[in-house]
């Protein structure tokens, strides 16, 4: 007997590749953003700040509802972005991963600003008298020095985008293999007669997913920072 | 030349220093903790801001707020030793050498990798992470790392102060080098006497935001009226001599000046090398005229140039010692006594010295050690 069935492969292999493009675009602008929030003061950082936190603390189906009339194919952007270049957000694997991206946007950040803060400004200050500017410092000092908490981040924000049920539902419904992730696929099965067995190997499958990402996480983090010689 | 004024607030109080400094040898920024020492060094890196003034090295112009010249930190090539040293953990101690070093065009290089790594007896240590190396060894890394970019200026913040005695007697030596041998104008702030009277050839006191004194050592250490900022308990003078001879049989130097001799014991320097000695007030004794039958065998001719208060029983006499001078703490009774005044001829009887070795090259185990003479 196979492992998986076609279904289950299909909704964990689509739920992987829609987490991955979401982190994958998701963190070098999670990167920029805690940057910024961690060592700079600006006027509208805490408006700022809070607009990169709301979808922490917003239902993940008023996130849902929001891409939806605003990058649906009649939304104000998506409808541009139908127009100009043919690219369909909606009802599509790419909508997937927007609304994940935008879901699990606030917890990379949230790790990468804490260990951008850990880092001693002063570092930078010596940096800046041996003749580097900003961008030289970003990469030789901030970046390698967040590392840590960059990765931690990355993974962690992977495993609750793999997760994500609430904003996938509502702004690129439940298409079976097309945008039906592990959870849409899990609550598909608990609606259908006789879908618990299904839902329960889903769920078992989603369990050790999300398990196997925290404990790489911590795993990776202990490596990059011995690597960077804080341990 | 380095030439300084700047205006900055500091909340507290406002900065408000002036000074010029030679641009060979090392000029002490001296004063209490507080006395914004460190903000007029962090200053002239470009690290902070003054509201106004300007801060010129030689020809080039740092910053001039009349003219609204601010070059950038990164563009000034000021080398900057912190008083934490401020190491890459994320890079070797190689890496962290090169890193200025990398960041100068080749043509500009004059300071080159492997003298600087032989000078400060890195070489063992090129491959480690800053981690786990002593606080000596990082402070070390730190001046390599500060020559290494090609600075035409060198600030060192209390390079000494994280350190215990035995580390701080480990660096001084290198410190002196990098005075000696590298051709860099160095401003080191320090609060340790020692250290300045050691190191520095100018001195600037500071003290609430203000510049109380500035000029050679000697005649820095040598006014009355500052004592009370350099500290009363060691409050002295500061002379520069220079080895004549050495008396082996009885184990004794000889070393002159200006204004005379002094036989000390002796030190492990070639006749003709210069030596620092830290006079303090304290040990020094005036009489009349030469004594008989004392076990004192330092006396020099003087002449009294002021007096001033010391203390609710003692007076600080300045002596002038040929073109250099003497402080003598004394009691006013014997102030009064002796009928000390201005112009009288006197003899200086010195009871002890601390040594201060003043150039490179092999040091004195006995420095720093005030000795009975």
């Amino acid at each position: 007997m196979e492992i998986l069935t076609p279904m289950e492969t299909t909704a964990l292999l689509l739920s992987l590749r829609v987490a991955g493009v979401a982190i994958a675009l998701g963190l070098p602008l999670a990167v920029l953003a805690a940057w910024v929030l961690g060592r700079y003061s600006f006027p509208g950082k805490t408006l700022f700040d809070g607009l990169v936190h709301l979808p922490l603390v917003l239902p993940p189906v008023v996130t849902g509802y929001i891409l939806l009339v605003t990058m649906g194919t009649k939304g104000v952007v998506g409808g541009w972005l139908y127009q100009t270049f043919g690219i369909k957000l909606i009802f599509t694997a790419e909508g997937a991963s927007l609304a994940v991206a935008v879901t699990s946007f606030p917890l990379m950040v949230r790790a990468i600003r804490l260990s951008v803060e850990a880092i001693d400004g002063g570092l930078e200050a010596a940096a800046r008298t041996l003749g580097a500017g900003p961008v030289d410092r970003f990469f030789t000092i901030l970046l390698p020095l967040m590392a840590p908490g960059l990765l931690s981040g990355a993974i962690v924000a992977f495993a609750a985008a793999m997760g994500e049920f609430g904003a996938v539902i509502t702004f690129v419904s439940n298409i079976p293999g097309k945008t039906q992730t592990l959870p849409l696929a899990i609550y598909a099965a608990t609606q259908e007669p006789g879908g618990d067995a299904v839902a329960a190997r889903l769920a078992a499958i989603s369990f050790t997913v999300a398990l196997l990402a925290l404990m790489l996480s911590e795993f990776l983090a202990n490596r990059v920072r011995r690597l960077i010689g804080q341990v | 030349m380095l030439d300084l004024q700047i205006r900055q607030s500091l909340g507290a109080f406002t900065l408000d220093i002036a000074f010029t400094a030679e641009e060979r040898g090392v000029t002490a920024l001296f004063g209490r903790s507080g006395s914004g020492k460190t903000s007029v060094i962090n200053a002239i890196a470009g690290l902070t801001r003054p509201d106004e003034g300007h801060i010129r090295v030689g020809d080039t112009v740092f910053f001039d707020s009349a003219r609204h010249v601010d070059v950038p930190v990164e563009k000034r090539r000021i080398g900057y030793v912190f008083q934490d040293s401020r190491l890459f953990p994320h890079m070797t101690v190689r890496s962290n050498l090169e890193y200025g070093l990398r960041r100068v065009p080749a043509a500009e290089r004059r300071i080159a990798f492997g003298p600087v790594v032989d000078l400060l007896g890195l070489g063992h240590l090129l491959d480690r992470r800053p981690r786990g190396l002593s606080g000596g060894e990082r402070q070390r890394i730190a001046f390599g790392r500060a020559l290494l970019a090609q600075p035409r200026l060198l600030l060192m913040d209390e390079p000494m102060a994280s350190l215990d005695a035995a580390r701080k007697a480990e660096i001084m030596p290198y410190i002196e080098r990098l005075r000696d041998e590298m051709n860099i104008p160095i401003v080191m702030v320090s609060h340790a006497l020692d250290e300045v009277v050691r190191l520095a050839t100018t001195m600037v006191l500071i003290a609430e935001g203000r510049v109380r004194g500035s000029g050679p050592v000697g005649t820095v250490m040598g006014r009355l009226d500052l004592s009370a900022v350099t500290g009363a308990q060691d409050a002295g003078a500061v002379l520069d001599l220079t080895v004549e001879t050495h008396i082996p049989e009885d184990g004794l130097s000889v070393l002159a000046f200006d204004g005379g001799r002094l036989t000390v014991p002796q030190i492990d320097r070639p006749p003709g090398s210069a030596v620092r000695l830290h006079i303090h007030a304290r040990d020094v004794i005036v009489a009349l005229q030469p004594l008989a039958g004392v076990s004192l065998r330092n006396a020099l001719t003087a002449t009294v140039i002021e007096l001033a208060e010391a203390g609710p029983s003692s007076a600080d006499v300045r002596l002038a010692v040929g073109g250099s001078f003497l402080i003598a703490r004394i009691t006013r009774a014997a102030v009064r006594e002796l009928g000390l005044m201005p112009g009288r001829e006197v003899v200086a009887l010195v009871k002890g010295v601390a040594f201060e070795p003043h150039s490179g090259g092999a040091v004195s185990d006995r420095h720093g050690r005030v000795v009975d003479v």
